[in-house]
């Protein structure tokens, strides 16, 4: 494991999250959540739980972040808070 | 009120990080989880199911109970979708075709429309974007890979990483693309709304048939070591057998699935307009 990498993977990804909850923009806030779950994906095969990683990879970077964009599609794009 | 919600927010999220410093390290082979059960999977693993990547092993044979209603949890979370979102009601607004011989766009206004068998007209959405050549090509040429790729991971998931949940992602995710790239229309003329129910519903029934031919056989529930008395393989291919067997079942329930719940949010639950 390289500390440098798994840092830098760490701070991309709480401000992922940060950025999530606190954009009004709710397509992009499916975007981030993307990026979220990818860079988790990362960190799980850092870890070398490579299938767990997969699982992220195709659930939740992947189909998770299309149903959000049709959900948001369906909807409103604006959050009301 | 906001203020209030942060400071409980950042106290509970502090308390948590507290938390973490009782954990064993990450790694740490003197752990309890690493020194009670796990030795025992990871030496005995491969003789006994000939599966040489333990995570399969572990989630569809020892733990085959837990991945079992797992996937039924998926099921119901397609049913769910199915219950909360379908219509019947026709939509009250205009209908758009296009005239293919010469690609005029006609606009009718009111319930009218043209029968659906008509070769002639084609039917678009009303928020509708210009047929374009390099996504439907592109989509078209990928999407028979997407779904090869999926099959493999289905059954190449002893091998390495993947299963049954994996694949059957990536197979609703071609369907998905070609929905996206396309039209909804177009995808639910590939695989029905009917049959994708119907799949869904079959996926669990593979993998609890599967354990209940195993009690049928005279062995426990998902004892896969049973089905070495009807196929013609030893004790320990069984199990092997068997783990691929509910993992093809795990894979057409997820995929029925995925398709489900996104036909149903794209279109509101009427599987006319998708995205």
């Amino acid at each position: 494991m390289i500390w440098q990498l798994d840092l830098a993977i760490l701070t991309l990804l709480i401000v992922c999250a940060v950025a999530a909850i606190s954009v009004k923009d709710l397509l992009a806030t499916a975007i981030l959540f993307g990026a979220y779950s990818f860079m988790m994906c990362l960190l799980w095969s850092i870890m070398a739980a490579v299938d767990v990683a997969f699982t992220e990879a195709s659930v939740g970077a992947g189909v998770s972040t299309v149903f959000f964009v049709a959900a948001v599609f369906r909807t409103t794009r604006r959050t009301k808070d | 009120m906001k203020r209030l919600a942060l400071i409980i927010v950042i106290l509970s999220g502090g308390l948590l990080l507290y938390a973490t410093k009782d954990f064993p390290s990450w790694g740490d082979p003197t752990s309890p989880a690493s020194t009670h059960v796990s030795p025992r999977y990871l030496k005995k693993s491969l003789e006994e199911t000939r599966v040489p990547n333990v995570v399969t092993s572990i989630l569809a044979d020892y733990r085959g109970y837990d991945t079992m209603f797992e996937t039924t949890v998926i099921f119901c979370a397609g049913v769910a979708c199915f219950m909360l979102l379908r219509t019947f009601e026709k939509r009250e607004t205009d209908h758009y075709y296009r005239h293919v011989p010469t690609g005029i766009t006609i606009h009718i206004k009111g319930q009218r429309e043209i029968p659906i068998e008509s070769k002639e007209f084609e039917k678009i959405d009303a928020i509708w974007t210009p047929y374009d050549l390099i996504i439907n090509t592109v989509s078209r040429f990928l999407v028979p890979f997407i779904q090869l790729f999926a099959l493999y991971v289905i059954a190449h998931g002893h091998h390495s990483p993947g299963g049954g949940f994996q694949g059957g992602v990536i197979l609703g995710a071609s369907m998905i693309v070609l929905a996206i790239a396309f039209n909804l229309r177009t995808a639910v003329r590939r695989l029905g709304e009917r049959i994708d129910s119907i799949m869904s519903a079959l996926g669990v029934f593979i993998y609890s048939g599967i354990g209940a031919l195993c009690v049928l056989l005279g062995a426990n529930f998902l004892d896969y070591k049973a089905l070495a008395q009807i196929l013609p393989i030893d004790r320990v291919a069984a199990r092997s057998d068997g783990i691929l067997g509910v993992e093809i079942g795990v894979g057409i329930a997820v995929m029925a699935v995925m398709i489900c719940v996104y036909n149903n949010v794209a279109s509101e639950g009427r599987y006319d307009e998708g995205l």
